[in-house]
């Protein structure tokens, strides 16, 4: 059965589109990966699956339930650990927690021992009675986490929640969530902007870009849809004459997709140590220095770039100005 | 039930995270008693402002006590801003937690803290030689109004801070309905003394209706039925106030 299904959502806000026509499911038990630069659409779908939200048109259960229609049979089925986060700093790790579980409807012995657990769980057990407001910021989101994990959800939604950690907190994070998805036998639906995340994290991911999901998969299948190398060239300097070196590239690699950033010229070919030595004669010939030529094996990077045509850094500032 | 069990863990929450914050303890009990010295001392020569109290300082604790509980209220609305700044309260309407619950715990909690402070400044003018003629009903009466009081602007307050959800517009109304509110009443000076469109417009202010139902009940020790009245018309007024709160917390959630 689907943990999470969702069909045709739109949602706009006042100038913006939000979600156009997003559909998706997830498989109950799966870590799940919404992957897309800022402002996709990927935080208002999850708050639409929340029940924070209403969509303006579409549909969408979450475990077993509608959002619209039966929004607290869909609270008490889920966690959500949104992308800011909702710790109350003037109290406790564990005051946060307990309070959690009361407005689930918990009490007494079996709460305050899910708590001990969770905080265990989580390794704020030492840290449980001191004010939230000393935390360092990855163990912030390590209590949204257990606050979000209070009542045993079914569901969890994780939305981006590496997102202003340092890369030590991050990875620390990271182990927790696989943990978690493996303890608790949760269904996971991540939100990420980080290709990486969601290619460590993720089983299956949805690319999202401006409200629609442009592809899903397991994120190997996607990158191996992408058949071949990818060659990179930097090219020596801008002399204006960029595209006619791309037009170069292009011919000499015999590549279907080229595309460029900068001074950075990127083909997709079938066999990159057999490519490289004709795309370097080629421009040497027409008189383009090269600065450097490296290969690679397609990353969910590149998975973005063929199924948008954008380049997932560039589109990520944009959204995020 | 759920959503009154909710109301009063929510309290608990408040009321601990203030209880964490020693200058907050300090300014609610110190700023009262300021208050009550300073315009005590200040207008205690003008005799006729007390019409017929034992002393300006017992006419003044009951206005005192009423302008503490309102000023309160008027303020309240900011923990709802420091709320909504850190994603508590998104937090708990992703969870099956009562709308009603989130709203009137703050009210609740202005109505607790403005009892508290009554008590406070009741005893700092027995201290002063305030009598309290209405003996232990006079006190619940004061009591009772300073909780309305607080409740019925606290309601007005976080209502207002879940429409502008910002600390700077927040400053400005509680600065704009405070002092206003405060001369078009009889805190300071008897009714009888005001000019004649003050003492129209003091009918319906709310505060007034406080003022006046807490002074009966320490100066004249008597007329119930009018304190009851007051008393009534501020229950009646918290009601709609925080339903004006929750209409408010609909159009936030509409917005997000």
């Amino acid at each position: 059965m689907d943990a999470i299904v969702v069909d045709e959502l739109r949602k706009r806000y006042k100038e913006v589109q939000a979600l156009d026509g997003i559909s998706f499911a997830v498989r109950e038990g799966e870590v799940f990966g919404l992957l897309g630069p800022n402002g996709a659409g990927k935080s208002t779908t999850v708050r639409v699956l929340t029940t924070l939200t209403r969509a303006d048109s579409g549909t969408a259960t979450v475990a077993g339930q509608d959002v619209a229609r039966h929004p607290n049979r869909v609270r008490r089925a889920i966690g959500y650990v949104a992308q800011d986060s909702g710790v109350d700093w003037e109290a406790t790790g564990r005051e946060n927690l307990l309070l959690q579980g009361r407005v689930h409807g918990m009490a007494g012995a079996p709460l305050k021992q899910r708590v001990a657990e969770l905080l265990e769980l989580v390794g704020l057990a030492e840290s449980a009675d001191r004010v939230a407001r000393t935390y360092s910021g990855g163990m912030k989101r390590r209590l949204d986490v257990a606050i979000g994990l209070v009542h045993k959800p079914q569901v969890l939604f994780l939305d981006e929640p590496t997102t202003g950690l340092d890369p030590e907190a991050r990875a620390a994070m990271w182990i927790e969530v696989e943990r978690l998805a493996r303890e608790e036998h949760l269904t996971i639906l991540l939100t990420t902007h980080y290709l990486e995340e969601a290619d460590r994290l993720a089983e299956r991911v949805a690319i999202v870009s401006r409200g629609r999901i442009v592809v899903e998969g397991r994120p190997d299948d996607l990158k191996a849809g992408l058949e071949g190398e990818l060659v990179t060239v930097e090219l020596g300097e801008d002399d204006g004459r960029v595209a006619e070196a791309v037009a170069v590239v292009s011919a000499a690699a015999g590549a279907g997709e080229v595309h460029v950033e900068n001074r950075f010229v990127r083909a997709r070919v079938p066999h990159g140590a057999q490519a490289i030595p004709l795309i370097l004669s080629a421009l040497d010939e027409r008189g383009h220095p090269v600065a450097s030529v490296t290969t690679s094996r397609p990353s969910l990077d590149d998975v973005y770039l063929h199924y948008t045509g954008r380049d997932f850094a560039r589109e990520d500032e944009e959204g995020a100005a | 039930m759920q959503t009154a069990r909710q109301t009063g863990w929510m309290v608990v929450r408040q009321a601990r995270n203030l209880m964490r914050e020693p200058i907050w303890i300090a300014m609610m009990v110190i700023q009262p008693m300021l208050w009550l010295v300073l315009y005590g001392q200040l207008f205690s020569k003008v005799t006729p402002l007390r019409a017929g109290a034992g002393s300006y300082v017992e006419f003044l604790t009951p206005g005192v006590v009423c302008m503490n509980a309102f000023f309160g209220g008027t303020w309240a609305g900011m923990a709802m801003i420091n709320d909504l700044d850190r994603h508590v309260v998104d937090r708990f309407l992703a969870a099956p937690a009562s709308r009603l619950a989130i709203v009137l715990s703050q009210v609740v909690r202005a109505g607790i803290t403005g009892i508290l402070q009554a008590i406070v400044l009741l005893l700092v003018g027995l201290t002063l030689g305030v009598r309290v003629h209405g003996g232990f009903a006079g006190w619940l009466v004061v009591l009772a109004a300073s909780f309305l009081l607080a409740m019925v602007f606290a309601g007005f307050s976080n209502g207002i801070a879940l429409l502008l959800r910002r600390e700077a517009s927040m400053i400005a109304t509680a600065n704009f309905v405070g002092l206003p509110l405060m001369f078009l009443s009889s805190i300071l000076v008897t009714t009888a003394l005001m000019p004649g469109w003050i003492k129209a417009i003091s009918r319906f202010n709310p505060v007034n209706w406080g003022v006046h139902a807490a002074r009966n009940a320490v100066v004249a020790g008597g007329q119930w039925g009018s304190s009851g009245a007051y008393l009534a018309f501020l229950l009646a007024a918290t009601a709609a106030t925080s339903l004006f709160a929750t209409w408010c917390f609909r159009s936030y959630q509409r917005s997000i």
